[in-house]
């Protein structure tokens, strides 16, 4: 690991919020499976947690982060080292404390109560969900120099993919009902990494059958081995995708 | 060692730097002057990589430093304003940049120890004057013994042991035969330093000239009266008012 990577790391550590966030999770995920004597009702509570505060987190974190580290990149960057380093490091340091706040808060009651499957599913999916978060944050932190401005960005985002996104598609499958719009449907899912991270959970639960048509059509594609990698690709083109435009506009950008 | 090509940087509508070409020497210590806002601090963020041109290009040794970024391991850098992360302490900073520059040679902490720091290393730096953070500035960009020496404003801010402190160092530095380019506006402090002037206004470099040059031909003895003179005749209408007034009070 690299020198800067480290030094990210440690301060993120010192700063402590990540550990609340670590334990925030532990508390969350501990609780959700004291409740529920019924492991799947358990993960599927906690999926829809997941899905909900990891995002939050990730971004509005991220973003401040990153604002807060104008003067250390400033200071590096008169230094003989790569703009692209810089950047990258920045995003490793970030996404690897909050994958690993994540593992562990989540990760230990997730293993002790969940079956192994479908607990590793979720770990899986809340880690990528992370990542991608960080990699959304780069973006929007480098798209304005203004930090209020920035955070606010980063909740519109984070918004839009939580609940705002849900509602189109809704608004969408309302619209259209009248027509076979189920394919249409599993395309429109590729634009929000949230629901293909929750679709990705729940075919793996066999509720889908409680999904009618569109459940069938999804557990067809989502459900097959095929399905699950391509899934994951897409999931995997969220984070990079996000992190190569930012990279872009970073290595142009005067300091 | 520097070659700056027909460079021109906009920030907005706002024209910072307009085809400046120039070219820097070893063993020259170059001061560049010129009005707040001419665009001094922007050059020198050019040649650091830190601002990158809209146009033309910059040459270090003759290789163009579009994308390169070993280069800087010869230059130190001396910022006007130093801003470095809060919740860091001086030493860390210090130790941070050593482990990133994995430099192998003799450290120069001669500055250092003359500004006292390591008394001071473990402060953290929101809890530092503006002096002070100058002083690890300045610590930091002769620490390497770079070839090439970039000091904006190095003096401001600075009390006057510091800054004579600082001074000599910079004259000992030269003597050694590195580049050093310093802007200031305290055209007296420069006397004793420097061999060449470059005078920017608006963006562009009014003139570039060696200070033997500058004095032969203007007649006089200091550095600020010459380059008064040729503002002077170059611009009549913005100097006269002050010139009345030097004159009145002499």
């Amino acid at each position: 690991m690299n020198k800067i990577t480290k030094f990210v790391i440690l301060d993120i550590l010192r700063n402590k919020i990540v550990i609340a966030y670590t334990l925030l999770l532990a508390v969350l995920s501990w609780s959700v499976f004291s409740l529920e004597d019924n492991s799947i009702k358990g993960i599927l509570t906690l999926l829809n947690l997941v899905l909900l505060y990891v995002p939050l987190v990730a971004i509005i974190f991220s973003t401040i982060y990153v604002y807060n580290s104008s003067e250390f990149i400033e200071l590096l960057i008169s230094q003989p080292i790569k703009r692209k380093k810089i950047w990258l490091s920045l995003f490793s340091g970030l996404q690897l404390s909050l994958i690993v706040a994540f593992l562990v808060g989540a990760g230990i009651p997730i293993m002790c109560f969940a079956p192994l499957k479908l607990g590793g599913m979720l770990l899986l999916v809340g880690c990528i969900i992370s990542a991608v978060f960080v990699s959304i944050a780069f973006l929007g932190a480098i798209c304005t120099r203004d930090k209020a401005k920035g955070i606010g960005i980063a909740i519109l985002l984070w918004l839009y993919f939580a609940l705002l996104f849900d509602g189109l598609v809704l608004f969408l499958v309302f619209q259209f009902a009248d027509y076979p719009i189920e394919h249409a449907m599993m395309v429109l899912t590729g634009f929000s990494p949230i629901d293909l991270a929750r679709i990705l959970i729940l075919l793996q639960m066999d509720v889908s059958a409680m999904m009618g048509y569109t459940g069938a059509v999804f557990k067809e594609f989502f459900g097959t081995d095929t399905g699950f990698v391509i899934t994951i690709l897409v999931l995997c083109l969220w984070i990079a995708i996000p992190f190569m435009l930012s990279l872009r506009k970073f290595n142009r950008k005067d300091l | 060692m520097i070659e700056i090509k027909n460079i021109s940087k906009k920030f907005g509508k706002l024209e910072v730097l307009e085809h400046v070409n120039l070219s820097f020497r070893k063993g020259e210590c170059i001061a560049l002057i010129g009005p707040n806002g001419c665009g001094k601090t922007t050059l020198i963020k050019c040649i650091l990589g830190m601002v990158i041109p809209g146009e033309g290009d910059l040459y270090y040794n003759g290789a163009s430093i579009r994308n390169k970024y070993l280069y800087r391991e010869k230059i130190g850098y001396m910022p006007q304003i130093g801003r470095y992360p809060d919740n860091m302490t001086i030493g860390q900073i210090i130790e941070t940049i050593k482990d990133i520059r994995k430099f192998t040679g003799v450290l120069d902490e001669e500055l250092m120890h003359q500004f006292r720091l390591p008394e001071l290393f473990h402060k953290r730096m929101r809890t530092l004057s503006g002096g002070t953070t100058q002083k690890v500035s300045a610590t930091l960009a002769f620490l390497f013994s770079p070839d090439i020496l970039i000091l904006d404003e190095p003096t401001a801010g600075l009390d006057p042991l510091a800054s004579e402190i600082l001074k000599n160092k910079i004259i000992k530095e030269k003597n050694k035969g590195k580049l050093i380019l310093i802007t200031s506006h305290l055209l007296s402090e420069l006397d004793d330093l420097i061999t060449e002037i470059i005078y920017m206004q608006d963006g562009k470099v009014h003139f570039h000239e060696t200070v033997e040059k500058l004095l032969a031909s203007t007649g006089e003895q200091k550095i600020s009266k010459g380059i008064a003179r040729i503002l002077h005749s170059n611009n009549p209408g913005y100097m006269d008012k002050q010139n009345n007034e030097t004159r009145t009070s002499a």
